[in-house]
């Protein structure tokens, strides 16, 4: 006998994996818009830090003189974006997933803690139920950012029609500023995302196809919050072994 | 309260369940049977829009999805919402020339406006025909599709007030109305005089209240690159449909052809 827990329902891996091929096509058709008029970049007093882009990165992406295409996949793939961020917004709050996502007034603290543990500072992370601090931090944070990229989008795209929004937004060109500066959120977020997911190893990646994760009791990378399920037969199969790590408070 | 305590408070544990390892294996090997054909799901959609045929400069897919939103921005928005106006302080001193298409032979010395409307004569009219009608003003930020936008001012008459004052646009004859919208025109077509360029406007934008027939650009009579003598200013669209240096203008219920939408862009680029 195995004991499972079920960490991600059925709806909530669809909108995720949805996200996946249609923020990529955003994100890339975005950058063939971008591309035609690109004056953004940081710099200090007048030395140049970052460009968005250097012609190499163009080049080497073959991004340059495709505007018409990347408006149109752009203005087509904006509908099933906007619909599956809809539909898991809705999802989640109204299915309770929420309570597992919104952070709470210990999360900031958890999240400094798994920070610190993430980069070797710490021997043990906090325990959590579905996601740590951090995590509930990123991920409704990323809610958020697809929210304010919908907003930012629509105060671009329909300047006239949602004047109101574009005026609020500060006006059409910090409206695109802001559009572009979430979409850079989006790519630093992918990049973490991926470098954690690599590191939480395969049944931390194998629940979000399948939806379950098989349980070990004693996993230091997974510490869970102690509450024995009633009920349910306990039926452990392998011996418990003596707890090595120190006991979380 | 204890962190751990606190938190259970709020959220719940996540449900857990004994399984034969059997099942647990079988219910893996199901999730990522149905993961890999979903993943084709996309891939097959790629492949689809890219093998489609061409549709004016893009494949035919995106051409439907891209007329589909301008019937729903058609559908919709409203005709009469007025593009956000500046003070006139905020206006560019030189505004922006991004474009030669059409501009590039010398400006007909014989120029006039030639005005072609089923079922009536031809006619032409000067620009003081133009002048002669009420001249207003606007400050607002023009928009290129390239990304870019500028304050500019902007000085003619109101294309309704024209197309009021020469009855035209509609197919009775009669000055347009907009409520009448069966009596109306479907498109107003604009061509440079060497038919360079050209383009298409849906008539609700055309009788828009901030579409302008521009001869004065920040007071001044407007130069050659910026369209002399006579340009279409219409704020509620993309720049590329501010047609410069108007040779003729007609309508039509087809829509006519346009020059950057042959080249791939959306028709309609309303904003």
């Amino acid at each position: 006998m195995k004991r499972i827990v079920h960490k991600h329902p059925l709806a909530i891996r669809w909108f995720h994996w949805i996200n996946f091929p249609v923020l990529f096509v955003m994100i890339w058709s975005g950058l063939l818009i971008y591309w035609a008029y690109d004056p953004y970049k940081i710099q200090i007093g007048d030395y140049v830090l970052v460009s968005f882009f250097p012609d190499g990165f163009y080049k080497a992406l073959g991004v340059p003189r495709r505007l018409a295409e990347g408006m149109a996949w752009h203005f087509v793939f904006m509908w099933i974006f906007l619909l599956n961020g809809l539909f898991y917004v809705g999802y989640t709050f109204l299915s309770g997933e929420w309570r597992h996502l919104v952070p709470n007034r210990n999360s900031f603290r958890e999240a400094i803690d798994v920070t610190l543990y993430d980069l070797g500072l710490r021997k043990t992370q906090p325990p959590f139920i579905k996601y740590n601090g951090a995590q509930k931090i990123a991920y409704s944070a990323i809610l958020l950012m697809g929210v304010g990229s919908i907003l930012t989008g629509y105060a671009i795209y329909k300047p006239t029609q949602f004047s109101w929004l574009t005026t609020l937004l500060g006006g059409y060109k910090a409206a695109r500023m802001e559009h572009f500066i979430l979409t850079l959120g989006y790519v630093i977020f992918f990049v973490i995302h991926i470098i954690q997911v690599i590191r939480a190893g395969w049944q931390n990646f194998q629940s979000m196809v399948t939806g379950f994760e098989i349980v070990n009791k004693h996993d230091p990378d997974r510490p869970i919050v102690d509450n024995p399920v009633d009920k349910l037969p306990d039926a452990p199969v392998e011996p418990i072994e003596p707890v090595v790590k120190p006991s979380l408070s | 309260m204890n962190q751990a305590e606190n938190q259970k408070a709020t959220e719940p544990n996540l449900p857990e369940e004994n399984l034969p390892e059997s099942v647990v294996r079988r219910r893996m090997l199901q999730s990522f049977g149905w993961f890999a054909l979903a993943s084709a799901v996309p891939v097959g959609v790629y492949q689809w829009i890219k093998k489609s045929p061409g549709a004016q400069g893009i494949k035919r897919p995106l051409r439907n999805v891209l007329n589909t939103n301008e019937t729903i921005a058609r559908t919709y928005f409203s005709d009469t919402h007025l593009v956000t106006t500046f003070p006139v302080e905020e206006a560019a001193k030189n505004a922006r020339v991004n474009g030669y298409d059409g501009l590039k032979t010398p400006i007909p010395e014989d120029w006039k406006l030639q005005i072609e409307s089923p079922g009536k004569q031809p006619f032409d009219l000067t620009i003081d025909a133009i002048k002669a009608l009420p001249k207003h003003e606007i400050v607002y930020e023009f928009k290129c599709i390239e990304g870019w936008s500028q304050v500019q001012h902007w000085g003619g008459a109101l294309l309704s007030d024209f197309l009021e004052k020469y009855k035209l646009g509609t197919r009775s004859g009669n000055a347009p109305n907009p409520d009448k919208t069966d009596d109306l025109f479907r498109y107003v077509g604009l061509e440079t005089p060497d038919k360079g360029y050209y383009v298409g406007i849906d008539m609700e934008s055309a009788l828009h209240p901030q579409t302008i027939l521009a001869y004065e650009l920040n007071g001044e009579p407007i130069n050659a690159p910026h369209g002399a003598p006579l340009r279409l200013i219409i704020p509620v669209k993309y720049g590329v449909k501010n047609l410069k240096r108007i040779g003729r203008l007609f309508f039509s219920d087809e829509k006519p052809r346009d020059f950057w939408a042959e080249r791939g862009y959306d028709y309609y680029v309303g904003l």
